[in-house]
């Protein structure tokens, strides 16, 4: 071949590489990137960021949004983070109809929507996960990053070959050191994600959280579903709020169980240890995260339903119940909505000089009968001030 | 532990803009077409992490 055509390939070659760089990279760069506008909703009085209780994480990924609910009346404070684990995306859902619709009454509510945002710029590699998933509202369609369990690579590398917990020095999964419900109560000089539940234990202390809510989801597969579980000092709550949503909303039931007091770096385990907050863990169903799943993209994440998952179901080999309907995304949000104002309740039932009243956040069945989307407002149709960007 | 990272994660750059110049100059100095095309493909997870997008 002459010295013309081999020059001549390789500089096609280079250009061609070069445009999928160009294409492959842009993909991810959105990703990493985009911004999920929330409207402020009427109860919403302030929004903080993450740092102001640990200003090392200042500029950092990890800075989240941190939404205050305060009623100017006395009571008690309640705090829910969502995208503890983004890509369980009804935990970070829930937390913006929070923030979107909720009028509190008495006390304060806090919520962030994405604890881990790092993790919320990055899907598991070789899974197949879409980048975005998309919610129909009465305005048109919203967007949202779909995230992984872990912090991205990019933001907290290398992970070491056994992580070990602080303060437990309990040894964990190596990755579970950029896993959020793995490095509670974190520490100052740690990983980000180590930092990101330090700056989080701050929050709890400073602001005197009362009752600490972590959203989750789960697949079938695994026996922690359909639950909350509960530090020994929220057991009462949670024994209480299970019992009732079975008996009165849910047409599935939810548990309740017990924190394992040996089972380090989990929010229901340090949190309910560290302060005085007491500290509950919910989860519902996704069985997106099935390993026997089978295609996986938006229609799977949004609607749950998965014949794969169902078979499984046949042979006895889930813990939780699934049919032709699957486990669509307004059953999981309405059911974490209706787990929140039921501790919400029990908790102020309890202790009345505590309470907190959160009103305008839809239960189960409203969320159901009117779909995820007409709880999420028109960015476009509010004055700047009042849209915050995750 | 978080200086032990940066440091780890320094040299990984380091390291990967190495191989992505040596790739570029491989691909210069081959007379063997196959050989382009494939360092060419090999290049591309190297330029996205010496950017720090993947």
């Amino acid at each position: 071949m002459s010295s013309k055509w081999l020059w001549t390939i390789k500089i096609v070659a280079l250009c061609a590489a070069g445009i999928a760089m160009v294409l492959a990279g842009k993909d991810f760069y959105e990703h990493r990137h985009f911004k999920e506008p929330v409207v402020l909703g009427p109860g919403v009085t302030k929004v903080k960021k993450l740092s102001t209780y640990f200003p090392p994480l200042k500029g950092t990924i990890n800075d989240c949004n941190i939404y205050i609910l305060d009623s100017g009346k006395p009571g008690g404070t309640i705090m829910v983070i969502g995208g503890t684990h983004p890509e369980e995306p009804g935990a970070n859902l829930t937390a913006e109809v929070l923030v979107e619709n909720a009028k509190v009454e008495r006390g304060r509510l806090i919520v962030a929507i994405r604890a881990n945002r790092s993790a919320s710029t990055v899907t598991r590699p070789g899974d197949a996960y879409p980048r975005f998933y998309h919610i129909a509202t009465d305005w048109g369609t919203k967007k949202f990053r779909m995230g992984d369990r872990w912090t991205n690579p990019l933001d907290s590398w290398p992970d070491p070959e056994v992580y070990i917990h602080y303060p437990s020095r309990q040894m964990l999964a190596y990755m579970d050191i950029r896993n959020l419900n793995r490095t509670w109560p974190g520490r100052p000089d740690g990983t980000i994600t180590e930092q990101t539940c330090y700056a989080f234990i701050q929050l709890i202390k400073q602001e005197h959280v009362d009752v600490f809510i972590d959203l989750h989801e789960a697949e079938l597969e695994y026996s922690v579903i359909s639950t909350i579980v509960a530090h020994e000092n929220a057991r009462d709550i949670a024994a209480m709020v299970s019992m009732v949503l079975t008996g009165t909303e849910f047409k599935r039931p939810i548990g309740m169980e017990f924190s394992p007091k040996t089972l380090h770096g989990l929010s229901h385990r340090e949190i309910g240890d560290f302060t005085d907050a007491l500290s509950l863990l919910v989860e519902v169903p996704e069985p997106f995260l099935d390993r026997v799943r089978g295609i996986t993209d938006e229609h799977l994440l949004l609607t749950g339903q998965d014949p794969f998952v169902m078979e499984a179901g046949k042979h006895g080999l889930l813990y939780e119940e699934i049919d032709e309907r699957g486990w669509p995304i307004d059953v999981r949000v309405g059911r974490h909505c209706s787990t929140i104002l039921k501790i919400a309740e029990v908790w102020s039932n309890m202790h009345l000089d505590k309470a907190v009243a959160i009103d305008n956040v839809p239960r189960y069945a409203e969320v159901i009968e009117n779909e995820l989307g007409h709880y999420f407002h028109n960015p476009a149709e509010v004055t700047p001030n009042r849209v915050a960007y995750e | 532990m978080t200086v032990i990272n940066m440091v780890i994660m320094v040299i990984y750059h380091i390291i990967s803009a190495f191989f992505a110049f040596v790739l570029v100059k491989s691909i210069v100095k081959t007379k063997n077409v196959q050989e382009a095309i494939l360092y060419c493909i090999i290049l591309m997870p190297f330029v996205l992490r010496v950017l720090h997008i993947k």
